[in-house]
Parts: structure tokens; sequence; C-alpha cells
């Protein structure tokens, strides 16, 4: 069982390091009497939702301005204890808002109509299925689960920052001081952060091992959708059905979960 | 042999406590920068990597020069290096040593750095750069140490060093080669995003590198009793002067697939360096400077004229290491991340700390450099009876 730590992780989220992982441990430790031969099984905790691939699906034509962005942003950075600095240079975010040229470089051109040229789009990990990421870290501290889900061992980080030049769409922060004393109200169910580590959205990895869904789309008023891409039955894949849904560069191969019906 | 190290001219202690001055200095503001992180450079979100790393990529290069003494010697019998390539070896050691340094001195968290052989990651690059480097270092610390053993006691080489040798050839190459893959493999970043970006490295690698070795060789001149030679001077000012023309001709044709194309992912950062994007450009002065230095350096070292003339010629290495430092040391790296993936242009500006850190770890890099040739120097002056 000297890798459990890290089959842990992977099916528990970053939620291991912090509260709601009772269950799992529990059945870690009974699984922990099989035969040697195989491989260790770790079971879900009971009320954990599950997915192939987690996506998201993000409908542009709710949003009117960025009033209605602001809450999703909010719980996400108040939940997960993300700083906020003074100095730009050693900004942290997970979730943000940006113009539809910043958000898809490649698809801006001078007659985009004037709904969508003035639309703030939210801004987040992607949870590619090819992640270059996870593809450059040299220590495997960012890794892909057997859900699709991006994550982040913030105790194996080394802070080399080689995720941050790979990733095609901006979605990492680095952690340039502490930033402990920059949270405004510390929550203790999830782990701060040390300086010296790389950060970014995690799909709320943690919440989903509770059975509860990502903090962003709670606070959404329908604007997100989060689901199984691979059942036909998910709700993100009846909306990618019926509606034109693009994602952002996607000549890449990066192959991102996160869509954009505009 | 390293008690050689340890004796020397007022001169000499002079030099190596001035170094040491300088390290100590740069040591107080990694101090400060441990305590604080990196938040002390001016490096950001968005230009993630900095000076440090472009320190570390331009000395990959100068390590890697080795090989432009080592090969014609080894592989084509050219005797008149045989001279000099234990001094090629010697500073491919010291660049190496400050290349270690500066990924240290780069990493968020160092003390957690064997992470890298605790969770061996064959996919990343970085797992890759870390064997060649410090496998670099091994091959030239032992065949240089071993071969200058030799000479000093008058026997040939042993023979089991010969494989390493021939190793160590192709083993520079890689070196650069694969400090290339670092930044050519990345999806979302146009600038580097081109399979000429290893050959532009090792072209401007082998002009400044051995531009280098010739100022040493000349430094190397003046104040010992050794002399690397004329010939052997020659020699590689031929070998910069084809190096900086080819180096210029990759980059032309960078220019070209890149502005004919007229992809604005490939062409954003270019501008930015030349031009300047979005009333940004801050680089622009220093990559002119760079080109036209460039430009000059080749018309001084083609022309044989202006090469045989020693005075000319230091003036011409020097142009040629300064360009090439400013093309890889300053361009190269934060070139590669404004604009942003977002096409936001956010630049960036090394603080003074980062920049008292850098340069002490390039005075460590002398230092090195300064106890190797000290002894590969004193073991030349007794073997030729001049100590």
């Amino acid at each position: 069982m000297k890798s459990s730590r890290r089959k842990f992780l992977k099916i528990a989220g970053v939620s291991a390091l912090g509260l709601g992982a009772k269950p799992v441990l529990d059945v870690l430790a009974a699984s922990g009497e099989h035969e040697e031969t195989s491989k260790p099984e770790i079971m879900k905790g009971k009320d954990a939702l599950i997915a192939k691939r987690w996506a998201m699906v993000v409908d542009t034509r709710k949003i009117e301005s960025e009033e209605d962005l602001k809450p999703m942003i909010e719980a996400c950075h108040k939940i997960h204890n993300v700083p906020e600095f003074e100095n730009k240079n050693h900004e942290i975010k997970w979730i943000w808002l940006e113009e539809f040229k910043h958000e898809f470089p490649t698809q801006e051109h001078e007659f985009v109509d004037e709904r969508v040229k003035h639309l703030p789009f939210l801004t987040l990990c992607n949870h590619c299925q090819n992640p270059a990421c996870v593809r450059v870290c040299p220590t495997k501290a960012t890794f892909k689960r057997e859900d699709g889900i991006v994550l982040m061992d913030f105790h194996r980080c080394i802070g080399c920052r080689f995720c941050m030049a790979a990733c095609p769409y901006g979605s990492r922060s680095f952690n340039f001081r502490d930033p402990r004393p920059f949270i405004k109200e510390t929550n203790p169910e999830f782990p701060t952060r040390t300086k010296g580590v790389v950060e970014k959205c995690n799909f709320c990895a943690e919440r989903l091992a509770v059975g509860r869904m990502p903090a962003c789309v709670e606070a959404s008023n329908g604007v997100l959708t989060f689901g199984d891409l691979d059942d036909p039955e998910s709700e993100v894949r009846k909306l990618l059905k019926a509606n034109y849904a693009i994602r952002r560069k996607p000549a890449l191969g990066a192959g991102p979960s996160v869509f954009y019906i505009i | 042999m390293l008690e050689k190290a340890l004796t020397g001219s007022k001169r000499y202690y002079g030099w190596m406590a001035a170094l040491l001055a300088v390290i100590s200095v740069g040591f107080v503001c990694y101090l400060w920068q441990f305590r604080f992180g990196l938040g002390i450079t001016g490096m950001s979100r968005d230009v993630s990597w900095g000076f440090y790393i472009a320190q570390f990529t331009f000395l990959v290069g100068v390590a890697a020069s080795a090989v432009m003494v080592v090969l014609p010697y080894y592989l084509h019998d050219y005797k008149a290096f045989g001279r000099i390539t234990i001094l090629g070896e010697f500073l491919a050691v010291a660049s190496v040593t400050m290349c270690i340094l500066f990924i240290f001195v780069d990493l968020g968290q160092p003390i957690r750095v064997m992470n890298v052989l605790l969770h061996p990651t064959p996919n990343s690059i970085l797992f890759w750069d870390m064997i060649v480097l410090n496998g670099y270092l091994l091959l030239n610390i032992v065949i240089s140490w071993k071969v200058l053993e030799a000479e000093r006691n008058n026997v040939a080489p042993p023979k089991w060093l010969k494989p390493f040798i021939y190793i160590s050839i192709p083993w520079a190459v890689s070196i650069h080669t694969v400090t290339a893959y670092l930044y050519c493999g990345l999806p979302g970043r146009g600038f580097w995003l081109t399979a000429i970006l290893a050959p532009r490295f090792l072209s401007s690698a082998f002009a400044a590198g051995p531009a280098l070795l010739i100022l040493l060789c000349m430094i190397v001149r003046k104040f010992t009793k050794f002399d690397p030679g004329k010939e052997q001077i020659q020699s590689l000012a031929k070998v910069v002067a084809y190096a900086i023309t080819v180096n210029v001709f990759f980059f032309l044709c960078e220019v070209f697939v890149v502005f004919y194309s007229k992809i604005p992912d490939h062409m954003d950062h270019l501008i930015y360096l030349f031009v300047g994007l979005h009333g940004h450009g801050v680089l622009v002065p220093w990559m002119w400077a760079s080109m036209i230095l460039m430009v000059v350096s080749i018309i001084l070292l083609v022309n044989p004229v202006t090469r045989k003339n020693e005075t000319v010629l230091v003036a011409a290495c020097i142009t040629v290491f300064v360009s090439t430092w400013i093309d890889k040391g300053l361009g190269m790296i934060s070139g590669g991340f404004v604009p942003n993936p977002l096409h936001h242009v956010n630049e960036y500006v090394p603080t003074v700390p980062e920049i008292l850190i850098s340069i002490a770890v390039w005075a460590i890099g002398f230092l090195v450099l300064t106890v190797l040739y000290k002894i590969g120097v004193t073991v030349k002056e007794e073997i030729a009876g001049l100590a």
C-alpha cells in the first residue's frame, strides 16, 4: 500500500488532504487486506459523483453582464483559498473573465457581433484530453485522473513552472510568495498553498468526491452545466447535441473539456 | 593536481577574492529569495520564466561548444587543438555548473529538487535535460582530468578513456538539442514552436562558446607562461566565423517562414521583440543591437585580413559573445512569453536582486573556471619546463 497516497489523490482529489475523506479512508483500510498480488483497489466514496470524462458547458446566451458571472468566481476563489494580491505579477486565479478576442484569439475578427464582442467569458482550466502540462511535468505533480480531471499535487510540485510554459490557455498560476496572509477568510476544508508551487482549477474534485457539483456550477444559475461527456444521456451531451458549441484553440489538439455555446 | 589551485600570485588571490565578494552579495540575495519566494524577481503569471532560465539556456550553449575543440582533435586528428582541448573541456565543466545552478535558483521549491529523481518522468523533457547535463558534466570532468594527468606524467591517456571521449562528442550536441526541446515542443508558444530552434541554439552556441574560448586563450597567454598558440586561436576564429554566419542564416529562415506565412501566433513575438507590440517594446533596442553586432562580427571574422589581426579578433569575439548573449540571454525566453497565450502583453524586466543572483552564479562559474585553468595551465607550464 505504499502508493496509496498517490492512488488516493487520484480518486478523492485534493480532499484527501482535508475533510470529507473518511469514507474513502475506510474503504482503503478495508481493501488493504486482499491478496498482495492484485493491485490495491480503491473504491469511491458512497456519495461520490463519478464520470468517465467530466466536462463543462458554458451557455453564454444566458450571460448579460459581468455581474452574472462574479458569484461563480467568488464562490470558487473563496472555497479554494485563492489569495488576492495587489501586485499583478503575483496574481493567482482559478477562474476569471476574458473578452472574446482574448478567450478565442484565433477566432476573433473585426465583424464579431456586438453581443459577443463585449461579452465576458469565463476562463478556467480546460482539463484537456491531452494536457501539455501533464506531459512536461518532471515529477508527475500534475496528473490526469481516469475521469479526465487534471489535478495538482501541491506537495510534490518543485515549482519549475514548466507546466505554465506548456499550458496554451494560461490557466496556471504560481505562488510567487506565501499566499496565506492574502487569503481573506481561510476555508479549513481545503488546503492553503505554500510559496513556490503552481495551482489551478481542479473542477472541484474535492466536492465531486462527496457528491457535490463544482462550486461555480452551483452558483451559476444555470449558466454552467457539468456532467459526463461519455454519457449520451448526460445534461452536457444533451446541450452539445442541441446547440453548436466551440472550444478554445481546437487546432492545438489539446482536447479541452470546457465548451462554450455562443 | 588540485593543490596547484592553492598557490598563486597576488593577482590570482585578488581575483578569487573579488569573485567571492560578488558571490556573497548574490548569496545574500538568494537567501532573501529563499525566504520570500520568487516574487522578488520580475517574473509574473504571464512571463513565468525569466533571466535565470535565459542564462541557463545561453550557458548550455557555451558548455556544448567544447565539442568544437574535442571533435577536430579526436576525430580528425587535428593536432594543434591537442594543446587547448583541456581549456575547452574545463570551460564546459564551469558552464554546466552554472547551468545547474541557474535551474536550481529558478525553482520555487528548491528543497524538493530530488523529486525529479524520486519520481522519474521520461515524458518530461526536463527529466532528460537533467540526465544529459549531469552526464555531460561527469564526462568532461573525467576526460579532462585523466588527459591532463596523463600529460603531466608524460604517458598516453588510459585506453578506457577513448570511448568516453567519443561519446562526449554527440553528447555535447545532445545537451543543447534537449534544451531546445524544452521550448519547441510546447503547443501554445508560437515563438518557440519551430523545428529550427535546436539548430539555431547549436549555431549560436558554436559561435558564442569558441568566441569565449578565444578570449580565454588570449587571457591565458597574457597572464601566464603558457601560450595556447596562434594557429589554435585562428582555427577557433574560423569556427566562430561560420557558426555566427549560420546562426544569422537560421534566424532569417525563421523570419521568412513567420512573416511569409503570416500566422499571427508566430509573428506577434518577433514583432514584439523587434518593433514592439501594443506600445510595449522594452527589448527592441537590445534586439536590433544584437542583430547589428552579429552582422558586424560576420564581416570582421569572415574577412581573413581582419580575422588575422588579433586586436580586431578580440573585438569581434566580444561582439559575437555580446550579440548571442542578448539573443538568447535576453530575448529568447521572455520573447516567447510576450504576448501571452491569450494575447495580453505583459512585459518582463528583471529586478536588481534577480540580476545580483544571476551575476553571482556567473561568478561561481568563473571561480570554477579559474581554479581549473590555474591547475591546467600550471601543469602545462611544468611540462614545458617554464615554471
